[in-house]
């Protein structure tokens, strides 16, 4: 495999001379390596906007009673940061970049089953992420739902929610198409000797990940549809007054929108599970647990919808049993963790950028996790609902999880991606401030939820001001350590050194192809005798 | 150097993983379905009755006509399938063209079947339903978005099939590739199941 001596110039396939030059290269590539970077540069650009919207809000309310912003302007802004950092940004992060990149080369394969259908993805995702943001200046203009589009408002508002929805409704379709091009990937382009497992298990958390995209995606997309209908036909399927019900509503949104937090951080998982044998040169601790775990939270994870609507009405059994579902699901990701952890334990460990990140993913998961299991609890629930609470432990799941995940995967890959290496020493300033930004930003909120500061609110009470300040303040840390990963990072693009083929001394099999990959991955489909992450060390190998 | 990587031009044709993909996606239509299905026995549930006057309303006769449509197009789409594996060309150009004329057939007597109700004032909003009651209102609300939705899933499968026509005429259909109609054939009968629980659900429970 290492004689690849057409890949000219080494650049693989960001090779200009064989791959054809300008912009019509890339955006008609069917190339999976060229469309998962297609991916990142759209989600990344949206990225930005929805933090400094994130930003902004912070900062308007640094003092109670000002109301720096309006109520309206304040709705409209938590629902464009919701729909994009939801739908735009963190559902397709670590599939359509990062698996999209690495799960044909994980499993040596040339590349996913469907290359065109791939691409079409991308321009469904593209499509709706402008729709999204035309909605904004058209119709009604932003719309002031929140990402959850909860009806009876979502109906009645003025907003552009029809456009909205639609575009959400586009998004997820491409994420659907993504699921079921992975899947058939997966089921047939495994190369000879792979068998189920001896897949590395970044494969397996995208195969779970790509059921619960074809099995939930529909059911957000009839839900949007009868938003639509609602308000462009008159057919409005929830409105009591015409023999609706609107918690039907919110089972369906949220039948969809609770496994799609597991489209979320499956594939998070996924990625540190890649990381960490790696850096501990150890083979992964209970490989197999791991990956049942990664199906078991995917089908439990469909089963506990139910634990967002405490209090909009439920009966008493169905309450409970969706509370006890919710531990259930507790245990498999309880599996995940006591596994890395063991993985690294006896190792011998290598503090690089990417094993700090996962670090910081685990630290910040749990807390993430334990905050969840405590509103899944019906008593804390009543309490903690629809406070700052919540917005805290969102962001810890979502950000403080998935999308540090995400920045340990690009810290783990980027060589291998463009054959440069970065700054390490920079990216773990970066981490070190983003790291005590995160929590300076989000934990004073699970303090303020606590004591009752609602969400979505444009004021706040004096007593809160402390907490709030807090809060802020973190906002300032935070943001200059994204903008020096990501700087890091486009400087190294650019400037950086070139890389060696495998840097961290990996075992998989994209560490055995040259960085950046060749155009068709391996010139000789590889053949697998063992399991993967299996170290010359001799310490574990089974 | 034309060719960069001849061999990604001419990767084994997988049939068996485009049919994957298809089956895949059929399940996502289940599901799509499925919800739907699941608010019209929620909202049955509760206006038994009401459910029970409005499908009065429904011509019994016209959806068995289109019952009936659906079902024949459906039989040809698998005897063009099987034509094509025998390589009888113009047997499955015949049969597919058949399958397209009942399926566009089947839409005109649907639009014809929604315009009746228009004229009886049975529309979304429309001051006749508004006096009726609220299970009469959700009753046509789920028949129209559930119709609705099928009809266009019709109307996709008119134009896939129409595409595979080209497609097998020019060739790039033949009895050694044809999973393309093979999907196209689950699609289709994927559409005429949905058909088939709709029609009782709308038109025999009265
Ligand atoms: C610097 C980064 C970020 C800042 C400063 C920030 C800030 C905020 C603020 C102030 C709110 C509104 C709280 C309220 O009044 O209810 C919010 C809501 C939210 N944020 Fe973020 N956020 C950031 C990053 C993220 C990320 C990375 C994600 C997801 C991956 C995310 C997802 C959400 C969601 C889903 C909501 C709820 C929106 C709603 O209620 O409809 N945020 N964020
Ligand atoms: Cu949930």
């Amino acid at each position: 495999m290492e004689n690849n001596t057409n890949d000219t110039g080494g650049m693989g396939y960001l090779d200009k001379t064989a791959n054809g030059r300008g912009i019509l290269a890339w955006i008609l590539s069917t190339d999976h390596k060229r469309i998962g970077l297609l991916y990142a540069i759209v989600m990344f650009s949206f990225f930005a906007v929805a933090v400094s919207i994130g930003f902004t809000m912070r900062l308007a309310l640094i003092e109670p009673g000002h109301k720096i912003l309006s109520a309206q302007t304040y709705d409209a802004l938590f629902t464009i940061h919701g729909v994009i950092m939801i739908f735009i940004f963190i559902i397709p992060s670590i599939p359509a970049f990062l698996g999209n990149f690495f799960l044909p080369i994980l499993i040596g394969a040339k590349d996913v089953a469907f290359p065109r259908l791939n691409l079409l993805s991308w321009y469904v995702f593209v499509i709706g992420a402008v729709l999204a943001m035309v909605s904004l200046f058209t119709g009604g203009g932003p719309i002031d739902t929140g990402w959850t589009f909860y009806v009876p408002y979502s109906i009645q508002t003025g907003t552009n929610v029809t456009l909205a929805a639609f575009s959400v409704f586009l998004i997820g379709f491409s994420s659907m198409l993504t699921g079921i091009n992975f899947i058939t990937t997966i089921h047939r382009y495994r190369a000879p000797g792979m068998k189920w497992f001896r897949m590395p298990l970044f494969a397996w958390s995208l195969y779970a990940t790509g059921w619960v995209q074809i099995l939930a995606t529909p059911v957000i997309a009839i839900t949007l549809l009868l938003i639509i209908a609602g308000r462009v036909f008159g057919i409005y399927l929830f409105d009591p007054a015409s023999g609706g019900d609107p918690l039907l509503y919110q089972h369906l949104f949220w039948m969809y929108s609770h496994p799609a937090v597991y489209i979320m951080i499956l594939p998070a998982m996924g990625v540190v599970t890649e990381i960490i044998p790696t850096f501990s040169k150890k083979p992964i601790f209970g490989y197999t647990a791991i990956a049942m775990s990664s199906l078991a939270i995917a089908f439990f994870g469909s089963l506990v919808w139910g634990h967002h609507m405490f209090t909009s009405g439920m009966s008493q059994t169905a309450k409970w049993l969706f509370s006890l579902l919710t531990f259930i699901v507790a245990v498999p990701s309880g599996v995940k963790v006591f596994n890395w952890v063991a993985s690294l334990y006896g190792g011998s460990i290598e503090l690089e950028p990417p094993l700090l990140f996962t670090f910081a993913f685990i630290f910040l998961f749990s807390i993430g996790g334990f905050t969840g299991l405590m509103q899944g609890a019906l008593a804390v629930d009543v309490q903690v609902h629809d406070t700052y609470f919540v917005v805290g432990h969102l962001h810890y799941v979502m950000f403080g999880g998935t999308a540090f995940a995400l920045f340990a995967g690009i810290h783990y890959w980027f060589p291998k991606m463009f054959g440069k290496m970065y700054n390490k020493n920079v990216a773990k300033l970066a981490l070190l401030v983003m790291f005590i930004g995160f929590n300076t930003l989000y934990f004073p909120m699970f303090v303020l939820g606590w004591e009752g500061m609602p969400r979505r609110s444009y004021d706040y009470l004096p007593q809160f001001h402390t907490g709030q300040l807090i809060s802020i303040i973190g906002s300032w840390i935070l943001v200059p350590g994204l903008i020096i990963m990501f700087a890091n990072l486009i400087y190294a693009l650019f400037k950086g050194p070139k890389a060696p083929a495998n840097p961290w001394g990996g075992v998989t099999l994209e560490w055995k192809i040259p960085s950046p990959p060749p155009r068709e991955n391996f010139r000789e489909i590889p053949v697998i005798t063992e399991r993967p992450y299996i170290f010359n060390t001799g310490a574990g190998n089974e | 150097m034309n060719e960069p990587f001849p061999h990604l031009r001419d990767q084994v044709y997988d049939g068996t993983g485009v049919k994957l993909g298809m089956w895949l996606f059929l399940f996502s239509e289940i599901m799509f379905f499925g919800m739907l299905f699941l608010l019209y026995a929620v909202y049955r549930t509760r206006h038994d009755a009401a459910f029970h006057a409005a499908a009065l309303n429904m011509d019994t006769a016209i959806g068995t006509l289109n019952t009936a449509v659906l079902l024949t197009s459906s039989l040809f789409m698998a005897l063009s399938v099987h034509a094509i594996r025998d390589g009888r060309k113009r047997l499955t150009e015949i049969f597919l063209s058949i399958t397209i004329v009942l399926g566009i057939s089947f839409l005109v007597i649907k639009s014809f079947e929604w315009l009746a109700h228009f004229q009886h004032g049975l529309y979304p909003g429309s001051p006749v339903l508004l006096r009726l009651g609220k299970g009469e209102i959700m009753f046509f609300g789920l028949y129209y978005v559930m119709t609705g939705l099928h009809g266009i899933h019709v109307f996709i499968g008119v134009a896939v099939l129409s595409v595979m026509l080209v497609l097998i005429h020019t060739g790039k259909i033949d009895k050694t590739r044809f999973a393309a109609l093979e999907n196209a054939g689950l699609y289709w009968h994927l559409v005429d199941i949905i058909w088939i629980f709709l029609f009782p659900l709308f038109y025999l429970i009265k």
